[in-house]
């Protein structure tokens, strides 16, 4: 029983995979349940905060934040990325990567610049091959990233802004469109853009302590800290969601497979009793 | 009746109070500040402190704040709170982590890339492997 064996602990190995996968797939839909739950959560400080940015755009503050003005010529491009920092996420990470390199090689052909900061230890080591210009990042940041995890990373890329070092700064990063799908999506931070609804009822402006600058500074960091960590909790999101799917299909998969082999297996047993069968009786006609 | 602004209080994590009120006091940058309804447009940071809420009905409400920002608009106030403990140079040790992490991968990159590649050599003799059973298998079968 030769053949017997080998199919038996194939089948045995291939179960071994499945419980796997299995208590992945079950531990990814819980987690994402809860990923779920804190991007909800954060959604309130994102309206608020926008809103004060459209308030804002509407006063007439004498000063004018470096962050909202468009720079016409553009040389040098900041960009934050975000992934995830485990892999065993079906095609997550390499559609955002691979959209990401579309966009790098337009930005190369126009012989643009780039600096990047990555979260999230997969772009890390994706990037870091590439050998292109990384000048933070931040990976191992765990399901339940604190913004405080994200202060760097954002501060780096603002202070290049505001030291004219890039011109422009996008976020790449998934977007959760829900538990099947994700998208990967690349958006400007920096320059802000201008809300379209600019008509003025009166001619106001706020009352700034300690001064406009020091006030208006804060609140625009804050916006742009703000969004990337929506953006890492969506991408965060994705990653349990995209596992799940990812991993329910590898059990699946494992079904069939082991429903194959089980097929093979007793098809070549049946062989051999037939086998064995026939020898005896020949074996007692010919006696 | 008497008069009652809107306030809302949120964090980066969550919402953390959403309703009416008469009065807001929040620890302003300069100084605490007292907030009524129709209150000019104020844009200011606060700092580390507690923001009291005198809610309609005499009832007082305090939420503990580690800083922030704070925007009052005549019907409308906005507190929005730091989670984290902020402060210039904390968060210039955030930027210089992030700085150095960046180095380390940078120097650390043969690691890496040795791990890749051993990883990339693996999964070719598994495919190998896999095709020489199937073979194996196809010519027992015949």
């Amino acid at each position: 029983m030769a053949i017997g064996k080998e199919i038996r602990s194939k089948i045995a190995s291939v179960k071994n995979t499945q419980k796997i996968t299995r208590a992945m797939e079950m531990v990814a839909a819980s987690k994402m349940r809860k990923a779920q739950n804190r991007m909800t959560a954060a959604r309130p400080y994102a309206r608020k905060i926008r809103n004060v940015i459209a308030h804002l755009a509407h006063a007439h503050s004498e000063y004018t934040s470096p962050f909202m003005i468009a720079r016409p010529d553009k040389k040098r491009i900041g960009m934050i990325i975000v992934s995830t920092d485990r892999g065993l996420c079906g095609g997550l990470n390499s559609n955002l990567f691979r959209e990401l390199l579309r966009r790098i090689s337009q930005w190369k052909k126009q012989s643009l610049e780039l600096e990047l900061c990555i979260i999230g230890s997969k772009a890390v080591s994706f990037f870091g091959r590439l050998g292109l210009n990384v000048v933070g990042q931040a990976s191992r940041i765990g399901d339940t990233p604190g913004i405080e995890t994200l202060i760097g990373t954002v501060k780096i890329m603002l202070e290049k802004y505001r030291d004219g070092e890039i011109d422009e700064l996008y976020l790449a990063s998934n977007e959760f469109v829900n538990s099947m799908t994700q998208k990967p999506a690349i958006e400007v931070l920096l320059p802000l853009q201008a809300s379209d609804e600019t008509e003025l009822t009166h001619h106001w402006d706020y009352i700034y302590e300690p001064e406009a600058k020091a006030a208006i500074d804060q609140l625009l960091t804050r916006y742009i800290e703000s969004l990337v960590y929506q953006g890492v909790m969506e991408n965060i999101a994705c990653e349990q969601s995209a596992r799940m799917v990812a991993m329910k299909s590898a059990s699946d998969n494992a079904t069939t497979l082991i429903e194959e082999l089980q097929l093979v297996y007793n098809k070549a047993r049946q062989a051999s009793i037939t086998q064995e069968l026939s020898e005896i009786v020949s074996g007692a006609a010919a006696v | 009746m008497t008069m009652t602004i809107h306030v809302d209080i949120v964090s980066a994590e969550k919402e953390i109070f959403s309703g009416l009120a008469e009065m807001v006091f929040a620890p302003a940058i300069m100084g605490e500040v007292g907030i009524a309804p129709h209150h000019t447009p104020l844009l200011t940071p606060l700092s580390p402190g507690e923001v009291r809420l005198k809610l309609p009905g005499g009832k007082e409400e305090a939420f503990y704040i580690s800083g922030g920002m704070l925007e009052v608009q005549p019907h409308v106030v906005t507190i929005l709170s730091d989670t984290a403990m902020r402060a210039e140079d904390l968060d210039e040790a955030a930027v210089l982590k992030a700085k150095e992490e960046a180095d380390r991968q940078l120097h650390d990159r043969t690691a890496d890339f040795e791990y890749a590649k051993v990883l990339a050599e693996q999964s070719e003799l598994a495919a190998q492997l896999q095709s020489i059973q199937r073979l194996r298998k196809r010519a027992g079968r015949s």
